[in-house]
């Protein structure tokens, strides 16, 4: 099949939605046309940035929630004529609950898990880029002052003479409408990001997995901290000490 | 309440403004509640829920004006023939730019682009939510991102369009 035949159908390769048919042929043209496979690579990176810019951008706030809720529950059940009509009635209570019910749980989870997966996105974007850090130094007493000014917040960085990471540099990042900081770190070939915000109570402080990264948050004097890499979780957690004890 | 956030966040895309997207969203619920009844179990609530947001939108003075401004798809943004693809350039696009190019998009192109991207729903999905056909959302969706692509380089390459 030629390019034109198949270029219509990168769409659903990206999107995941090709058919069985549909799949072997287009990666195998992917295989050997360059043309498509750059075509292909830059449709993937437009809905990678578009996700990344679009999710959770607005998020409703809690009196927003509370209202609604409130709406829900004082909507009057409508008074059933027969028995038999009473059943959409029933049904619709039911929806009601089921809504209010879950609401606090479901929302607080969903939120928390964006904002995990938003500074995941932010770590990925990170090591893609081909300028990953806005200030490049292994030197700890050039990073730190670069955010001066820039930051309504100030935080120290360990000193890692003896310790296996090593400083890359720093950037502004902005999350949740709140700038941050952002410092990359290696260890061997790992590459590790930890980001220091103005407390991010949707961030929980606790070690998790998420995608095959690990994610280590803790809070100290209204900061919260937020170690991410693909490093061992003892390693992540070695990097979170240190930020530990030079925030002491 | 189910997909509560993330209706939020896809009624301010919509309606690019939070007072309104609350209404939105509020009504959206309050129309779920009644014709909860109607719904089929067993079918996808996710669209189902934001096929009444969507159409609570169209219908809303904020959606008639948007909608009543863009009634034919021929009137979209066209990228030239032959844009060169620029993995590169996009990948490093900043989220702002890339809000602001969203934002840009006439609202038949940027609601088939957040659903299909940013809720990450099947071309099934979208369809149902939109109330198209799968091969429309397929043609749309592909000339979106054409004039996303598009309107994204311009802006990254500092041309005004």
């Amino acid at each position: 099949m030629t390019c034109d035949q198949l270029r219509p159908s990168l769409h659903a390769y990206i999107d995941g939605s090709c058919s069985a048919e549909e799949l072997p042929i287009l990666e195998a043209h992917l295989r050997t046309c360059p043309q498509c496979a750059a075509e292909a690579l830059s449709l993937s990176e437009l809905k990678r940035i578009t996700r990344t810019a679009s999710s959770a951008r607005f998020a409703p706030s809690p009196q927003f929630r509370v209202r609604l809720e409130e709406s829900i529950a004082a909507k009057p059940p409508r008074k059933p004529l027969f028995n038999f009509a009473g059943l959409p009635t029933l049904a619709t209570a039911a929806f009601a609950l089921l809504l209010i019910a879950s609401s606090a749980m479901w929302v607080r989870h969903s939120e928390r898990e964006q904002a995990v997966a938003e500074l995941l996105d932010l770590h990925v974007a990170t090591l893609a880029s081909a300028n990953p850090v806005d200030i490049v130094s292994t030197d700890r007493h050039t990073v730190k002052p670069w955010f001066q000014g820039k930051l309504p917040f100030a935080f120290n960085i360990p000193e890692l003479g003896n310790s296996p990471f090593k400083l890359l540099g720093g950037k502004l990042v902005y999350f949740r409408h709140s700038p941050g900081a952002q410092l990359l770190f290696t260890l061997g070939k790992h590459q590790l990001s930890v980001f220091i915000l103005k407390d991010q109570p949707l961030i929980a402080a606790a070690s998790t997995r998420e995608k095959g990264f690990t994610v280590e948050a803790w809070s100290r004097s209204g900061l919260r901290y937020v170690v991410i890499g693909d490093a061992n979780p003892a390693d992540v957690h070695a990097l979170s000490q240190l930020f530990e004890s030079a925030a002491q | 309440m189910p997909h509560f956030a993330s209706l939020y966040n896809f009624a301010c895309w919509l309606a690019q403004d939070r007072a309104v997207a609350e209404d939105l969203v509020q009504e959206a619920y309050m129309k779920a509640l009644k014709g909860f009844p109607s719904y089929q179990q067993g079918t996808n609530f996710r669209a189902w829920i934001y096929r009444i947001l969507h159409n609570t939108f169209l219908t809303s003075q904020t959606g008639l004006k948007t909608h009543l401004s863009l009634d034919d798809d021929d009137v979209l943004i066209e990228p030239e023939a032959g844009t060169t693809p620029e993995s590169i350039l996009l990948a490093r696009a900043e989220q702002e730019t890339v809000r602001k190019t969203l934002e840009e998009l006439p609202l038949r192109f940027r609601e088939v682009i957040l659903l299909c991207d940013m809720e990450e729903m099947s071309y099934d999905e979208i369809a149902q939510t939109l109330a198209i056909p799968v091969g429309t959302v397929m043609s749309r969706l592909s000339r979106a991102r054409r004039a996303m692509r598009s309107l994204l380089e311009a802006k990254m390459q500092g041309v005004t369009r």
